[in-house]
């Protein structure tokens, strides 16, 4: 094919093929951070229920394995579609770079067999284990999807920031080093902000159900356990990854520092820079925001009068979309606060009175604090992603040069809105179901009547 | 052997797995389309459901799997080979979305009419992701995709007699797998007349799969002469111990050994597959790009097969484990509805 047709294609599918990654990421990350948190919480409930022998807890642990079993369903599902995308969407960055980062998600690919193996021994074996083993059968699962979150979000962190290989003069890959690539700076903190994301996500997810629930009457055993035990964990939790979000963003203003000024919206190279909170980015300049002198600074160098580099330092056509990383790093900035204030509200009252904080107030704040949480990660991605723009591989491969020039891709993009769309409709119905009959069967489960004469009917009641 | 060779058939033994293990699984979806109206088909639906729910996301890993070592290990054959056929590579992830999904969230609603309409989903999307997945193997196999990022056509690559070809004996291949499997999950259960209807479709399966397979050779020799050549020549021992054990398969089914016949088949299936390799040696993409040239540097090959040896030994006990645990399920063990008042409260 004549070069220049397939160049006008790349360009018409770069957009779209951003889009349809965004996509699939986003949708995918949701399912993922269930993936990796539910299981320890479900098992603890499990553990809970059996010590105290308290039947509500056990109840609670059973249902809370089922809905896992879908969620896993819906993540190994839309996890597939991620694997082609990554070929099909980016294959300049597989093509060249394949050697060097592919290895962590082969890592990865054994997590998650072992985590997929274990959810269907751990839903199967409900009744068929003994307590012990049924219990001991989550452990493989809780630490595989951890690894997995682990190698994949290393591979990230390379993308952040390539180590471990060399270029020769025509800018071919020489001497991969895998291990290496997958040690990078950006590796450590990610993974560690990630995994308590994820655990984030997940525990305010599930008390925000079981607010809903007390919001609207239900004030039994059930709920009260329901909204505690997974609250405790998210709210402990969230000190602690503000504290990471310090450490990571220094990472950021060490490695990448065009991201983290995109982030802050500094276009000059300043001492004593201010932290900008809002605001619009037009012109070079960032207008309407609330700004805390000096703060930029304290954060990043823990000085006052530390040098902050500005957009300035690169041209033009090398910094990210500026509004969409401040805003978005500001939305994470901002619901990580907020959900340590409703996590300091619950530990303050257990302090004094050891219950949970009586007001309906609080009730709402639970109720909304998963939504937070999720939009809180989202947000998180989004300026970890987007400002790592134009580049792929950060200041070595772009973007553009990275998309496939196959003709009609951009199609595929629509494909998958209507996909996910469905996608996440029949997801919901599945838990919605979940929730109000729980005999509901999991995916993994195999508790469907015996094949004797009418077993088709049964099966259809 | 060379590293690169090692490599990619580690590679190989997982496109094995998922050709036997995820193709009994797509077959069984495909009886399921095939197993008549709601009333009718409904013991052998839930012969079917029990046999692969707990293990149809795990076995679906392989694939995963053979992706991202080919990725990371002939990172330039992957790209053009996805980029290249990105039609029905995304139709093919698309089926296994709408499967996946339909499968697994079916059992969970309860009106008749979304319940139907999964059911068809799951079931239409069990017969066209295996033909989508054989039209690729066929557009690799005669040499359609060119080393390059999207250089070859999208659309004749796939859309060609060989494709046709794979994607049909794909699809055969499955159901036929399927059949013979669930012969033996139909036995264990003791569900003698379930096991009986599935033996006659394997027998007839097999029948349709041998057919379709020797006029298929005619069409590789007019359409996809390396490969015709590769089979008949250096690949024909192997060729010959699939079809052998075909026969043998074919032979156990009719007796009633459902045990051994499972072997026989998976064994028939597995030598097409290393038929398949052995005809296309040495080349990953015929007739320009070969193993050696498409490899991966060598710390990257070395890492790979450290992590796949250490994997390996994490992975398979599980996988024993998994196949073990459901395997010996006894029959009362399926008939009691997981008594599931008893925990929920
Ligand atoms: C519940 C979710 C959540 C919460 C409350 C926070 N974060 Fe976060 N953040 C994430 C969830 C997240 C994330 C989605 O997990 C990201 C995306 C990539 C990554 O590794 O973590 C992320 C990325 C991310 C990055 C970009 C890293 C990069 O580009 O490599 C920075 C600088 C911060 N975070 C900083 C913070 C700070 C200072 C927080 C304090 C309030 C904070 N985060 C709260
Ligand atoms: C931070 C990012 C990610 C995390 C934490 C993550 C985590 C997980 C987890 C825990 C699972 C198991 C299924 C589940 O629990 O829902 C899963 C499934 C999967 N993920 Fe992701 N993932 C991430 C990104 C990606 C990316 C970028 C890809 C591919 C390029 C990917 C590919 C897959 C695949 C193929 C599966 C399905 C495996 C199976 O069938 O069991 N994931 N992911
Ligand atoms: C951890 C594994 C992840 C990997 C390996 C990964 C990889 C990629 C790749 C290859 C691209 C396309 C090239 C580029 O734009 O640079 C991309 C873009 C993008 N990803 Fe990620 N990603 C990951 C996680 C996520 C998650 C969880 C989200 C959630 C929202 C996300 C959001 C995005 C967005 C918004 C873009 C488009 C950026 C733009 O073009 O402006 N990513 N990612």
């Amino acid at each position: 094919m004549d070069p220049s047709v397939l160049l006008a294609d790349a360009a018409e599918n770069l957009y779209p093929a951003r889009m349809q990654m965004a996509l699939s990421l986003g949708w995918h990350i949701v399912f993922a951070c269930f993936g990796v948190a539910f299981p320890l919480i479900t098992v603890v409930a499990e553990w809970l229920g059996h010590r105290r022998g308290d039947a509500a807890l056990a109840g609670l642990a059973h249902t809370w394995a089922k809905a896992m079993g879908v969620l896993f369903a819906a993540g190994a599902v839309s996890g597939t579609l991620l694997s082609f995308e990554m070929g099909i969407l980016w294959p300049g960055l597989m093509d060249r770079f394949g050697e060097v980062y592919g290895f962590p998600f082969v890592l990865e690919g054994f997590a998650f067999f072992i985590e997929a193996i274990f959810v269907g021994v751990y839903l199967f074996g409900w009744d068929r284990l003994s307590p012990r083993a049924h219990m001991l059968s989550a452990v493989p699962m809780i630490i595989s999807g951890m690894a997995g979150a682990f190698f994949v979000v290393a591979a990230n962190a390379w993308m952040n920031n390539p180590t471990g290989f060399g270029l020769d003069e025509e800018a071919r890959v020489v001497d991969a080093q895998p291990w290496a690539a997958m040690f990078g700076p950006s590796t450590w903190p990610q993974v560690v902000h990630m995994l308590l994301a994820a655990y984030m996500v997940t525990g305010f997810t599930i008390a925000s159900v079981y607010a809903v629930g007390m919001l609207r009457g239900r004030r039994d055993h059930r709920h009260r356990a329901g909204l505690l035990l997974p609250l405790a964990l998210a709210a402990a939790l969230t000190p602690v990854q503000i504290g990471v979000g310090d450490w990571i963003a220094n990472t950021v203003a060490d490695n990448q520092p065009v991201k983290l000024a995109a982030m802050e919206a500094q276009y000059e190279t300043t001492a004593g820079a201010s932290l900008s909170l809002g605001g619009v980015y037009v012109d070079d300049e960032l207008r309407y925001a609330l700004e805390i002198p000096n703060g930029l600074s304290l954060l990043i160098h823990h000085d006052p009068d530390g040098v902050v580099q500005g957009l300035e330092e690169v041209p033009a056509d090398e910094r990210p979309p500026v509004n969409v990383v401040h805003l978005a790093y500001n939305a994470m900035v901002g619901l990580g606060t907020a959900l340590l204030l409703l996590a300091g509200w619950l530990g303050w009252v257990w302090w004094r009175r050891r219950r949970i904080p009586g007001t309906p107030w609080f009730l709402r704040a639970v109720a909304v604090s998963g939504v937070a949480a999720v939009v809180a990660m989202e947000a998180g991605w989004i300026t970890t992603e987007v400002g790592r723009q134009p580049w792929t591989v950060y200041g070595i491969l772009r973007t553009a040069d990275a998309v496939s020039p196959a003709p009609g891709l951009y199609l595929g993009f629509y494909a998958v809105v209507v996909v996910y769309v469905l996608l996440t409709v029949l997801t919901v119905v599945v838990l919605r179901r979940l929730a109000h009959s729980s005999t509901t069967p999991a995916p993994q489960e195999r508790d469907a009547p015996p094949p004797d004469r009418d077993a088709g009917e049964v099966a259809l009641r | 052997m060379t590293l690169a060779e090692v490599v990619l058939s580690v590679m190989f033994l997982g496109l094995i797995a998922y050709g036997v293990f995820g193709g009994a699984d797509f077959g069984a979806g495909i009886w399921d389309l095939l197993a008549g109206g709601t009333r009718r088909g409904g013991p052998q639906r839930g012969l079917i459901e029990r046999s692969i729910a707990p293990i149809w996301e795990a076995n679906h890993v392989w694939l995963i799997f053979v992706l991202v070592v080919l990725w990371t290990a002939f990172p330039g054959a992957f790209a053009a080979v996805v980029t290249t056929l990105y039609i029905p590579l995304t139709l093919a992830a698309f089926g296994m979305i709408a499967r996946g999904a339909a499968f697994a969230f079916r059992k969970s609603v309860t009106t008749l009419g979304m319940r139907r309409s999964l059911g068809a989903c799951f079931a239409l999307s069990s017969l066209v992701t295996p033909y989508f997945l054989g039209a690729v193997v066929g557009g690799v196999a005669s040499g359609r995709v060119p080393p390059g990022i999207a250089a070859g056509d999208v659309v004749t690559s796939w859309v060609n007699p060989t494709s046709v070809l794979g994607g049909v004996l794909a699809v055969l291949v499955c159901a036929y797998l399927a059949a013979v499997f669930l012969c033996a999950d139909a036995r264990r259960e003791g569900t003698d007349d379930l096991a009986g209807q599935f033996r006659l479709r394997g027998l007839a399966t097999a029948a349709v799969t041998g057919a379709v397979g020797i006029a298929g050779l005619f069409v590789l020799r007019a359409d996809a002469r390396q490969l015709f050549d590769g089979l008949t020549g250096r690949a024909l021992p192997v060729v010959a111990l699939s079809v052998v054990a075909g026969v043998a398969a074919l032979g156990l089914l009719a007796a009633r050994r459902y045990v051994p016949a499972r072997a026989a088949s998976a064994l028939a299936v597995t030598a097409i597959l290393v038929g398949w390799a052995v005809a296309q040696y040495p080349y990953v993409l015929v007739p320009e790009l070969t193993i050696e040239e498409a490899a991966g540097g060598r710390s990257t090959l070395v890492a790979m097969l450290v992590a796949l040896l250490g994997g390996s030994v994490v992975l398979l006990p599980a996988l024993v484990y998994l196949y073990v645990l459901f395997q010996r399920a006894p029959r009362h063990d399926a008939a009691e509805p997981a008594a599931p008042g008893a925990v929920t409260s």
